[in-house]
């Protein structure tokens, strides 16, 4: 931070130096007890888990604790359990993304221009984002049994691995996209009304206005949106828990990592799993940053 | 005035009810306060209350196990007989094997000494010994767990011929079927699947009703199948995996089923309440499942059960009987109680002769002692005896090794869904996934 801070006088002459000084370390020394406790509950488990994944560690088989290098990552990366749970986790959180951000874009349009029963309209809209995650797939979940569901009728749509997607799909995406439709909806506040008009009065159609003057406006807070979902969509877990409990190859790398460390007691291969979801979502969140050329750059090209 | 701190120390002590002996009696106006800031924990609630009402300082032996229909009464008659030694307090786990697995493998895993008791499925006494989580029985207390017990529910609590657990209940699933559209049941899968095209002809329900779905059921219809063929997963001690023609045979029997009009469009996620239920709603004219559904029709759907007769798991081989895969609870002891005497009178006394009757009885859950076959009393309520008795002399086990739970998990992804199995190129799938299993190699489905 303070060596891209433009300094008004050079730096540690004078009292003035001396005091900054003094601030820094008093800084430093009221942040410490928070870096310490983030250190215990988070940097620690991260620390252990990558530790973990060294080593042959099954519970089953306390006595056979023994460091094997990369030997687990090879195991887990080599198995075509993981990658179909790979895949589907990618498909899952790239599609319902996806479509979140178009409904959620629509919903949010919709709750910033209406003018009439606003806080009606906005409850109305966040209540399935309200509903706690598993319950809410439980419901998913009836509505589709054979028989007894009132979507299902006498198919079973959920044994069927493409069908049984599709509906894990709608749910995130009905879960969700109020979350979405939220953040969209901050972003279209802090656009200006002014640009608006003046691209309204220069002539430019409702679709113009929303393509070349709302979306450049917004497009910090879409990345924020999309990162946050993504992120979020990566790790699935309770929905397709609930819906299919990973059968039939709808399984996500997190109900794959579950079935290992929790009912397998693998935690060597499970911790492997945990770390590789940890740089899965890395490597997915700096590609969606990269590709979408970060705020900064447009905004230094705008002002020049 | 105990304020805050007392109350939460309160709540504490009701959710793990560690049940310590120096565990100070409340204020009533705790329990109050506890009440109204816990509605959604009835059982920690009641636990709380049973453990401090009526006595002051007595050991609490506290008993992990599934949820039970009947099983109150159990426990009361029990702490009757305790008097004042000891006070059972169930902490129940998931209905379902794989839940109750996972809560009872993370504590044990923790050492946490607020186990006594622990319901411990048939299969998992191989893995919970060997880990040194459940204690070995010996003596005076062998004896008293082995007294008038049949040998397959019995043979189910030893490892490594060592006796660590009483059984509580024994189980094998059986066929049932209804009455009033089938004169007779089938002795055999093939007839079975005749009678069911038959029943489709004429526009009758006609599924055969069966637990499909990946879990641990599919693995006990499986090893039903496949024990019946004469065949097995994995080698009696428990170290190679035998899959072999027999192996083949099992498959391509189950993929048979699971592709024709016999099976239910959700076959490949039915659980034991999804068969129950299509025969309830009267979509199975066959339901292959445990005894309970005979109680539980009982109660949901009195007409049908008028019709709803049971007879032996067809078999696969004509006049041969199948080898029915046997479930069933027994008790085990934690390492890490801090009563371990008292935790196994009390074990002794809820798999006693009186309240596996008394369970025999109302929830339809079979016995595992000799001679309550022979209980005219319960016979009367539980018809199944003879049959769930025969069926019992000619039972298969589950694979018995340490590591079932992976074993278990590779062959039900490998089944799953059971339509799509080619049966040869399943059955080499399953010798490798199955012989990783065994050697804790590879990563679970």
């Amino acid at each position: 931070m303070s060596p891209s801070e433009p300094s008004p006088a050079p730096a540690a002459s004078g009292p003035a130096g001396a005091a900054r000084r003094e601030d820094r370390t008093l800084g430093l020394l009221l942040c410490a007890p928070a870096f310490l406790v983030m250190s215990a509950v988070a940097g620690f488990p991260i620390l252990y888990a990558v530790w973990l994944s060294l080593h042959r560690a099954d519970l089953r088989a306390p006595d056979d604790f023994a460091f094997i290098g990369l030997d687990n990552y090879a195991t887990v990366l080599s198995s075509p359990i993981w990658w179909n749970a790979f895949a589907v986790t990618l498909l899952i959180a790239v599609v319902s993304t996806a479509v979140e951000l178009v409904l959620g874009m629509a919903l949010a349009i919709v709750m910033h221009s209406t003018t009439v029963a606003r806080g009606l309209i906005r409850t109305a809209v966040l209540v399935p984002y309200a509903i706690v995650t598993i319950v809410a797939a439980f419901a998913w979940r009836f509505a589709w049994t054979q028989h007894t569901g009132w979507l299902a009728g006498s198919a079973a749509p959920l044994t069927d691995p493409a069908s049984a997607i599709v509906i894990i799909i709608l749910s995130e995406v009905w879960k969700t996209t109020p979350f979405m439709a939220l953040l969209l909806l901050a972003g279209l506040a802090t656009v200006p009304v002014d640009l608006l008009r003046a691209a309204e009065i220069d002539g430019a159609s409702a679709w113009q206005r929303f393509r070349w003057v709302i979306l450049p406006m917004m497009k910090p807070v879409i990345l924020v949106a999309l990162l946050f979902r993504l992120i979020d969509a990566f790790r699935i877990f309770d929905n397709i828990f609930v819906l299919t409990n990973g059968a039939n190859g709808t399984a996500s790398v997190s109900i794959v990592a579950y079935n290992n460390l929790i009912r397998g007691l693998n935690l060597g291969i499970g911790s492997t799993m945990s770390v590789l979801i940890c740089l899965s979502i890395a490597l997915l969140t700096w590609g969606v940053v990269a590709s979408f050329g970060i705020g900064g750059d447009s905004g230094r090209r705008g002002a020049g | 005035m105990p304020g805050w701190r007392g109350v939460r120390e309160e709540v504490t002590h009701g959710k793990e009810a560690t049940g310590s002996p120096a565990m100070p009696t409340p204020l009533n106006l705790d329990a109050a306060i506890v009440r109204i800031l816990h509605p959604i924990r009835p059982a920690a609630l009641l636990a709380l209350l049973v453990g401090c009402a009526p006595e002051p300082a007595g050991t609490v032996i506290n008993v992990y196990k599934s949820e039970e229909n009947f099983f109150d009464e159990v426990v009361a008659r029990c702490n009757r007989d305790a008097a004042g030694r000891y006070t059972i307090v169930v902490q129940s786990l998931p209905r379902d094997a794989d839940g109750q697995r996972e809560q009872l493998v993370r504590r044990m895993a923790a050492r946490d000494a607020s186990m006594d008791v622990v319901g411990l499925d048939v299969t998992w006494t191989p893995e919970f010994a060997e880990a040194g989580w459940i204690l070995e029985w010996t003596g005076e207390d062998r004896a008293a767990a082995e007294r008038d017990q049949l040998a397959g529910p019995l043979q189910t609590t030893i490892w490594d011929s060592r006796l660590y657990a009483v059984p509580a209940n024994t189980n094998v699933q059986l066929l049932w079927y209804r009455s009033d559209l089938l004169p007779a049941p089938p002795a055999t899968w093939e007839e079975m699947l005749a009678m069911a095209e038959a029943l489709e002809a004429r526009g009758a329900p006609h599924v055969i009703a069966f637990t499909g779905a990946q879990y641990e059921g599919l693995v006990v219809g499986f090893n039903t199948i496949l024990a019946s063929f004469g065949g097995s997963l994995v080698s009696d001690d428990g170290r190679t995996a035998t899959v072999d023609e027999r192996t083949v045979q099992a498959l391509a029997l189950l993929q048979r089923f699971a592709t024709s009009r016999a099976a239910s469009a959700s076959l490949s996620n039915s659980r034991e309440t999804e068969v129950q239920a299509e025969m309830e709603n009267g979509f199975a004219a066959f339901e292959l499942n445990w005894p309970y559904v005979y109680a539980a029709m009982r109660a949901n759907n009195p007409a049908m059960a008028e019709n709803l007769a049971f007879a032996a798991y067809p078999s696969v081989l004509p006049g041969e009987p199948a080898r029915v895969t046997v479930g069933g609870l027994n008790y085990a002891i934690s390492a890490f109680s801090r009563y371990p005497e008292q935790a196994r009178d009390a074990a002794l006394c809820l798999a006693n002769r009186e309240n596996q009757k008394h369970l025999a009885i109302n929830a339809g859950i079979p016995p595992t002692l000799t001679s309550l076959y022979d209980d005219p009393e319960l016979r009367a309520a539980f018809p199944m005896a003879d049959i769930v008795r025969e069926q019992l002399r000619n039972a298969s086990s589950r694979p018995r090794t340490p590591f079932y739970q992976n074993v278990s998990a590779v062959v039900a992804a490998a089944l799953s869904p059971p339509a799509a199995i080619r049966p040869e190129e399943t059955a080499r799938e399953l010798r490798r996934t199955v012989q990783d299993a065994l050697d804790s190699r590879g990563i679970l489905p």
